[in-house]
């Protein structure tokens, strides 16, 4: 058989495969990838998952076609005499044909995940303290401290009050500061699509929108000394109504201690030493 | 001179005179003790006399082996009667040795022996990841066994491809007798056993908390046990910078005759491009190490924030290291792959120029990616989408190995031999690797991957699926080179086989495991997470034991079997299979020359070199 028949059969079992497969992560594994459709952000991690998933499918798959085809058909027998295969030593347009294609493939990767990035307010990421895309109109400020070995919550509309749970209204725009009191800690809020590192100093913004209710499991993502394995938590997306009766009723119970907290700010400087100058 | 015979200079002069020189700088430490430091009274923890202790352990140790006796003797104007150990002996293999061949040798064992201590760590991991709850060790051991597993692998690893293979095979492969730097080169491999063993004492010292990463402030906060971590990647800086030196100095100067460098074997170029990040990046991690040390001894605050330094510091200056670094663990196992694929498929290599443009091209670009690390830390956030495209452009440079690879197969004549498959899987496993990369590329996707078991998945295909396949064929298609006795073949695929099943069945469930929301380093997980990593443990503990059977075999085969090997039992037209094996003293009784082509396959040329190199001279 003639290179050039091999060089088709492999080209047209990378359609086949490809045919095959490309509908199966579109359809079927690309919209039940994580995190889910539980927030805006969440939302566009899954569209990105499945644009990338996408991508690398026809790549992937003639890979492997590839290989699979010359391990079973370029392979010498085994009480065969040994002899050399043709001395081929490139290729120039299928060099060129592989440049031009992983290039594009690349290049539109890494736009579209720019432009995904802004038009989804950073997709849940931590965005640092002068985020470029931020949503328009109101927002609900929630601060995130994280310490060793818990998080805590401060929600300065509301007095600045300081909570042990989180609780987070629906369909509300979602604005968190993210920040430590000593190691670096990561604000991992796994179904809503949001993480954050905490670092001490820094005021770490993050943007989601919430679009269900329920409950989420927030975990602690960057190793933050002994007890990093058991800094976890879980969060609630509520209506607004109930998170309205839930904060007025956090505010009454913390009023007594509410006085001895440092006063809200976006960083807070536990260091006796540093505190006072 | 007889009793210089006697007591040295050896490993157990070496032994003797570091432990002498640890518990000689701990004392010398523990004078600074006084009432005046207040942080000693404050913390009950000596970290000053423990660095000191480290260092004059170190260098106890290199004195005990005989690195000191050349340059007194020239000091102080008598003859330098440095026994090189080049000529005869099992001894020399157990102290300074110049020779290329037993420094390659010596690597392999010592790195091994330290590989499956840190493979042990990981099965101790995975012992505890059986349940969702914390039922084996305590949290402290937990996190200083992740911390000693992949400190120990980030660490030993960097020199698990070159340190063997390069320093037994390179000067061959350009028809050298030596290496550039000789004791230099046999520096790197006493510095890299120094280094392990200062890391093992970690655990007399309360272990450390920090991972392979040593975050700060965390790293601050530590106990005595972070100083182990410190010293162990100092030292390991130190032993690759220098041998990143050595091989471009002796890539650059000691090419025989013909060989330019269009026509060096592509395990060469993967060589200096490891080499060229070696050298660029290590003094980077020595330095930041150094901070450390100074904020955790002389109380500076490099990077503690309350005293005006930044945690963002150390992840940056970590990162410009610590990205290059593990192309420097991937680099070198593609230039085995790329060496090893023409033999089996009896081709010349396909896209010569394309694979060492993709080496280059991987080696510099790895210089401007590291803030994919912080995609989520909240620094230089406008920066994002330029450190997401550059770090899918190195896909591309990564694509020309893959071509080349792909090309070389190319109606070629393909032999399952046992080094082939074990190049074939390496191509299977880097491809997922890689292509799990593009997630942790893009940041929205890595919003969500980051700093879970998926991005841990990820690095072990890259590492793991790629180096440590590429170490494997590189055993199995090199041992036989530099003993002499071939490996059994049969026993060779059952261990691939096991391998490569378990290691897909460990690490491509963890890849799911990260997507559903674990995170790395935790001792406890969700429970709908049970199963899955059940299975995982299991499936590691098998890839584990295939390791046994590696070992078992190496033994076997070296040992008890010892089938002769013949010069050339892969009918290979390289260089190193035109000579004796195990290849001789001195290499060549006359330097080679060499033709155009370094793969001459499917010509009538025969083999390019063969007409220069004479039949070496058996030795006495």
């Amino acid at each position: 058989m003639s290179l050039r028949s091999h060089g088709g059969r492999i080209g047209a079992l990378t359609v086949i495969g490809t045919a095959i497969v490309l509908p199966l992560v579109i359809f079927v594994l690309g919209p039940n990838m994580p995190p889910g459709d539980w927030t805006n952000a969440g939302k566009s991690q899954v569209f990105d998952n499945t644009v990338l998933l996408a991508v690398m499918t026809p790549f992937t798959v003639f890979i492997l076609v590839y290989i699979g085809y010359a391990v079973t058909m370029f392979r010498a027998k085994p009480d065969e005499e040994l002899r050399d295969g043709p001395p081929i030593r490139g290729h120039f347009v299928s060099q060129v044909v592989w440049l031009v294609t992983t290039t594009a493939a690349v290049l539109f990767l890494a736009i579209f995940g720019s432009a995904e990035l802004f038009a989804s307010n950073g997709s849940g990421g931590g965005s640092g303290p002068n985020p470029i895309a931020t949503p328009g109109g109101n927002v609900l400020p929630v601060q995130v401290i994280g310490q060793q070995w818990e998080f805590t919550y401060r929600y300065p509309t509301y007095g600045g009050v300081e909570t042990a749970e989180l609780m987070l209204p629906v369909n509300t725009e979602i604005e968190f500061h993210v920040t430590s009191l000593d190691a670096i800690h990561s604000f991992w809020a796994y179904q809503l699509g949001v993480k954050a590192d905490a670092n001490p100093g820094v005021d770490n913004i993050a943007f989601v929108k919430p679009t269900k209710v329920g409950a989420f499991q927030v975990r602690c993502a960057e190793l933050c000394g002994i007890w990093h394995g058991y800094m976890f938590d879980t969060g609630h997306v509520v209506q607004s109504s109930q998170f309205a009766s839930w904060i007025k009723q956090q505010r009454q119970a913390f009023s007594a201690v509410q006085r001895y907290l440092p006063k809200y700010a976006t960083t807070y400087s536990p260091d006796p030493v540093a505190r006072a100058g | 001179m007889k009793l210089r015979r006697l007591i040295g200079f050896n490993l157990l002069t070496a032994v003797i005179l570091g432990v002498v020189g640890f518990y000689v700088g701990w004392w010398l430490g523990h004078l600074f003790d006084a009432a005046s430091i207040d942080y000693f009274e404050d913390t009950g923890q000596n970290d000053i006399a423990l660095f000191i202790a480290y260092f004059t352990g170190v260098v106890g140790f290199l004195v005990g082996l005989g690195f000191a006796n050349y340059p007194v003797q020239r000091m102080l104007g008598k003859p330098s009667s440095l026994r090189e150990k080049e000529t005869r002996g099992a001894g020399r293999y157990f102290g300074l040795c110049t020779d290329h061949k037993v420094v390659g040798i010596q690597y392999l064992i010592g790195i091994g022996a330290f590989i499956f201590i840190g493979g042990l760590n990981a099965m101790l991991i995975r012992f505890e990841l059986l349940t969702p709850t914390q039922h084996g060790w305590n949290a402290n051991n937990y996190l200083t066994l992740v911390g000693l597993h992949g400190t120990m692998m980030m660490g030993m690893m960097t020199s698990g491809i070159i340190g063997p293979f390069a320093n037994y095979l390179l000067p061959v492969m350009i028809g050298a007798r030596r290496m550039a730097f000789p004791r230099i080169e046999a520096l790197t491999f006493w510095l890299l056993m120094a280094a392990g063993v200062v890391l093992m004492t970690t655990i007399a010292f309360g272990g450390f908390p920090t991972g392979w990463t040593g975050y700060a402030p965390l790293n601050d906060q530590a106990n005595m046990g972070m100083d182990a971590y410190i010293a162990f990647f100092a030292l390991v800086g130190l032993s690759m910078s220098l041998l990143g030196l050595n091989m471009i100095a002796t890539v650059i100067t000691m090419r025989a005759p013909g060989l330019s460098w269009g026509r060096l074997p592509i395990f060469v170029w993967g060589v200096v491009s490891t080499s060229v990040l070696m050298l660029l990046a290590a003094p980077v991690l020595i330095s930041v190490l150094l901070m450390v040390m100074l904020d955790r001894t002389a109380q500076t605050g490099f990077f503690n924030q309350a005293a005006g330094g930044s945690p963002y510091l150390y992840e940056n200056l970590f990162w410009v290291f610590g990205h290059p670094e593990v192309y420097v663990l991937a680099l070198p196992g593609m230039g085995i792959l790329l060496e090893i694929l023409p033999v089996f498929s009896r081709k010349p290599l396909w896209g010569y120029k394309l694979a060492v443009t993709g080496m280059l091209g991987i080696a510099l670009l790895s210089f401007l990616v590291w803030q994919h690390h912080l995609f989520v830390s909240g620094i230089n956030a406008d920066l994002r989408p330029f450190y997401m495209l550059s770090t899918e452009l190195i896909s591309l440079p990564t694509g020309f190995i893959f071509v080349a690879a792909l090309g070389t197969l190319w109606a070629g004549r393909i032999r399952l031999t046992v080094p082939m498959l074990f190049s074939l899987a390496w191509l299977f496993n880097f491809l997922v690797g890689g292509l799990s990369g593009v997630f942790l590329s893009d940041v929205p996707s890595d919003v969500t991957t980051h700093g879970s078991f998926f991005s841990m998945a990820h690095f072990h295909y890259t590492i793991m699926g790629g180096l440590l396949f590429a170490f494997f064929a590189g055993i199995y298609f090199w041992v036989p080179k530099m003993t002499g006795f071939q490996l059994n073949e049969r026993w060779g695929k059952v261990h691939f086989w096991i391998m490569f099943v378990s290691f897909n069945s460990t690490f491509g469930p963890l890849l799911v495991i990260g997507f559903l929301g674990m995170p790395r380093r935790a001792v406890t997980y969700a429970g709908y997470l049970q199963g899955a990593n059940t299975w995982v443990s299991v499936s590691a503990f098998v890839l584990g034991a295939s390791m046994l059977i590696f070992l078992a075999n190496f033994v076997y085969s070296l040992v008890f079997a010892r089938v002769p090997a013949g010069s050339n039992p892969w009918a290979s037209k390289s260089i190193e299979w035109q000579l004796p094996s195990p290849i001789p003293v001195h290499n060549f009784d006359r330097i080679p020359t060499f033709g155009d082509d370094p793969y001459p396959y499917g010509t009538d040329a025969g083999v390019a070199h063969r007409p220069a190199v004479a039949p070496a001279r058996p030795t006495a």
